[in-house]
């Protein structure tokens, strides 16, 4: 493992941020902390870079025990929200912080940030400050400067959240095709869903300082341990009182064993999906299908329907007893 | 309509009390030419007040540099048992007369006070003398460079230097290449204030200076002592080199005032 | 923040560097000892010395102290004077502030600059700059001199910036088109500054004032000159405090000093509750 996460607790004040959190991050992988805001996904990430203390629980990193050890001598780099650019050096100057600081060869150092500049495509803007780039470019340059040092972990915070949806979109891509090449362990805290999904290898969903559930992307939206989760990752509605995605809804012409009735209140199309609300015994509930299924269905306000869900997926644990 | 007025009332305000005086006395300075005003401030009493002047100022500029900058990181950047009180005395300076802080400065470092007494039998002599100087205007100049520092140092936050830390720079490291860059601007702002506090100090010194002519008499005391010598010219033109000192910290702190935003 | 993300909600928000992540504690641990020393050997010992001196003859000698003819009447000119001085400062601090953020008109960044002079010119300076346009050899030939309108006039020059460096900066925040809206709604401007623009500068005109009160109620160097220190007459507090130094009255001096360190710290005081106010107002 190379981090090792144990019944860790933090509070600030009143406030309980994490809440006897245990956690195995395998080398080499690229993992998301996803979970709402104010769940406590960053403050473990700071806590394993050495930036807050635990009140309880132990930080093991590479094997060795850094509960106690200042961040300077954990050996990770930490990518901030806001980049945390040094505002007065310029970009080489940036990168190449961490490796004067070991009073690194000149030449070493020369060739070392030239070799990340290129790796994070910004070795044109080596000679500028931090503020003639833009927050894509100032990004990368942060995740240059934490790669510099050979770090045995790699903490992204946010990394794309103060950058405005496209440049997060071509980030993430470039993100994953980074880790590919350079192997690093990674963690990311995330909000968004979307972005786990799409980067990450595992998903650890972290909830009001809980651990809700930890495994790849596909296990946790497949198989989630609970609703939270399952309404987490992902859209889901209300039939007979158990969370369902609507997706995996069934909208059939005819009743049969496994269906219920359902009067369709509004048909919107978003492209290709189409979404259908429908009311179920004064209940609402929404059901997203193709529209090829629409058409064949010819769904329209007031007209009768019969829902049934899908049988290839699960329902969370307990959905199967109530269902 | 009420534009016009509120415009002719305000600068007919400030022109009466501040512009036409300040004018009146640059003019008087140099009304029978550049060689009095010359003459005035050449004399041996003014250079060696003069002279002291600047050196009580540096000393309570380094000295306070050095607080300011060490409360401001506190008040900034730690959380512990007693900010709140350095936060509320640090400000305390600013309530007291001058002349008050001249009297409490002798009722502990006079030679017939206990500590002052002391020190006075081991040969160190402060009041009536340049160390007691240079406690008053340390005194009355103490909270300038820390309020300057202490919103910089919020403003910039603590990721810039989290981010030299987790980069193995240690904390001496990381406040001299990151924190002190950053706050460059507004240290030199707070250290010319504290200059300028520094120099034109009046009556703190008065009462701790004894003021001894050609010992321990500044600039300020000096334009007192000519003035009630009924030597208007050596009045002038001591407060003339005094106010160009001012305006000049003023200029430079109108200069540096947009940079702390950049 | 431009994302609906904050790590952990506001209230509960980490101090900025919490605690647990000092950079070195024997570091920590100095600074602080430092600080402590330097605002104790300084400040606080002296401060504390004054406060002591002047009870040490008990309550009743402060009181003999306090209520001789002399310190009375210097103690009652200097609060009226600065009470005086500071409602002077509320009107034109206000105006000055006004025509600097919402009027334009030629020299006007040099007028701006010069506001801040009071502060930067040494008091004797100021005092005596005054004399040169109020004393007895006023250019426009009228003197103040040695009366107790001299008092007021120097104690007005040396508090000028406070209301208006408290104001501006309210005032150009001000959201402009409140007040279009409220000509839109067909008040006058007159009726728009009064009812829309002065409630908003209130708490930063109220705190301006109760700086220029803190300060004119200590106010010494400037007096010193054009008053004539004129015992029950242009006296002002500092300056009789001065006297009784110079004369050996040192319980004296320090009576009256406690009385006017009070006065000043429930005048910064009130500053500080008017600043806590304003926050809360947003």
């Amino acid at each position: 493992m190379a981090i090792s996460v144990r019944g860790v607790s933090k509070r600030f004040g009143e406030f309980v941020a994490l809440d006897d959190v245990s956690l195995e991050i395998p080398s080499g992988a690229l993992t998301a902390l996803l979970g709402p805001s104010g769940g406590g996904k960053s403050t473990l990430l700071r806590i394993i870079a050495g930036l807050e203390k635990p009140d309880a629980g132990t930080v093991e990193i590479a094997g060795t025990d850094a509960t106690s050890l200042p961040p300077q001598r954990r050996n990770v780099g930490f990518v901030f929200q806001h980049y945390a650019a040094f505002k007065h050096m310029t970009v080489f100057k940036n990168i190449a912080f961490g490796l004067e600081i070991r009073k690194r060869p000149k030449d070493e150092v020369r060739k070392k940030v030239n070799e990340l500049l290129e790796l994070v495509h910004i070795e044109k803007f080596s000679d500028r400050l931090p503020a003639e780039l833009s927050g894509g470019q100032r990004q990368r340059m942060a995740l240059a400067r934490a790669l510099a040092v050979e770090p045995e972990v790699l903490l992204l915070d946010e990394p794309f959240g103060a950058l405005d949806a496209q440049v997060r979109k071509e980030l993430r891509a470039w993100l994953r095709r980074l880790h590919d090449e350079v192997h690093v362990t990674t963690v990311f805290v995330t909000h968004d869903q979307e972005e786990a999904m799409e980067v990450a290898d595992t998903i650890a969903l972290i909830s009001a300082g809980r651990l809700e559930q930890v495994g790849t992307p596909d296990e946790l939206y497949d198989h989630p341990a609970n609703d939270f989760v399952m309404s987490f990752l992902g859209p889901v509605t209300t039939l007979s009182g158990d969370l369902v995605r609507p997706h995996d809804l069934e909208l059939r012409p005819t009743a049969g064993t496994d269906t219920t009735e359902a009067t369709v209140v509004r048909v919107m199309r978003l492209g290709f999906e189409v979404r259908v609300e429908l009311l179920v015994d004064g209940h609402d509930l929404w059901a997203q299908v193709t529209r090829e299924t629409a058409r064949d269905l010819d769904l329209e306000p007031g007209r009768i329907i019969h829902v049934a869900r899908a049988t290839r997926r699960q329902q969370p644990d307990h959905a199967g007893t109530t269902g | 309509m009420g534009r016009w007025i509120a415009r002719v009332i305000a600068l007919a305000y400030l022109l009466l009390l501040l512009v036409v005086p300040v004018g009146i006395v640059f003019f008087r300075t140099f009304r029978n030419g550049f060689s009095p005003f010359w003459d005035a401030v050449t004399t041996s009493q003014a250079e060696h007040a003069f002279r002291v002047t600047v050196e009580v100022a540096l000393f309570a500029v380094v000295g306070n540099t050095l607080f300011g900058l060490v409360a401001a990181v506190l008040l900034a950047r730690h959380r512990f048992p007693g900010r709140g009180a350095l936060n509320a005395l640090i400000d305390l300076p600013l309530a007291v007369s001058p002349v008050v802080v001249g009297l409490a400065l002798i009722l502990v470092y006079g030679r017939f006070e206990p500590i002052g007494g002391f020190l006075d039998d081991h040969g160190v002599k402060i009041i009536f003398s340049l160390p007691g100087m240079v406690l008053a205007t340390i005194f009355v100049s103490l909270p300038l460079l820390a309020r300057e520092l202490v919103p910089v140092l919020q403003e910039i936050g603590v990721e810039q230097e989290q981010a030299a830390w987790t980069l193995g720079a240690s904390g001496l490291q990381t406040f001299r290449r990151i924190t002190l860059p950053a706050i460059r601007w507004a240290l030199a702002y707070g250290v010319i204030l504290t200059l300028a506090r520094a120099l034109g100090e009046f009556g703190a010194v008065a009462v701790v200076s004894g003021g001894l002519v050609g010992k321990t008499q500044t600039l300020t005391l000096y334009v007192q002592q000519e003035f009630q010598n009924f030597d208007p010219i050596g009045a002038y033109s001591a407060s003339f080199v005094l106010a160009v000192i001012a305006i000049a910290a003023l200029i430079v702190i109108n200069v540096l005032r947009p940079k702390e935003h950049s | 923040m431009t994302q609906l993300d904050a790590p952990v909600p506001i209230a509960h928000r980490p101090a900025p560097a919490s605690r647990s992540v000092r950079r070195s504690p024997s570091g920590f641990g100095l600074s602080v000892g430092f600080v402590t020393i330097y605002l104790s050997l300084i400040v606080l010992i002296p401060l504390g010395a004054v406060v002591s001196r002047s009870n040490n003859h008990g309550l009743s000698g402060f009181w003999h102290q306090v209520t001789a003819p002399d310190a009375l009447s210097a103690l009652r000119l200097t609060v009226v004077a600065a009470a005086l001085v500071s409602a002077i400062n509320a009107v034109m601090g206000t105006l000055i502030a006004w025509i600097l953020v919402r009027d334009r008109f030629p020299g006007q960044r040099v007028i701006d600059a010069l506001i801040d002079l009071p502060f930067a010119l040494p008091t004797i300076v100021a005092g005596l700059v005054l004399l040169a346009l109020y004393g007895p050899n006023s250019a426009i030939h009228v003197s103040f001199a040695y009366t107790r309108p001299a008092v007021v006039i120097a104690l007005l020059f040396v508090t000028l910036p406070f209301v208006v460096r408290s104001v501006q900066p309210v005032l150009m925040e001000l959201d402009q088109e409140m007040e279009e809206a409220a000509k839109s709604l067909g008040a006058s401007p007159f009726t728009t500054f009064r009812r829309v623009v002065l409630p908003n500068l209130v708490p930063a005109i109220l705190a301006g004032t109760a700086l220029s009160f803190a300060r004119a109620i200590s106010e010494f160097g400037s007096t010193v000159l054009i008053t004539g220190n004129i015992p029950n007459k242009t006296e002002v507090a500092a300056v009789h405090i001065y006297s009784q130094i110079q004369s050996d009255n040192v319980a004296g001096a320090a009576a009256l000093s406690t009385v006017l360190l009070l006065v000043a710290l429930v005048a910064l005081v009130a500053f500080n509750l008017i600043q806590r106010w304003a926050t809360r107002r947003g």
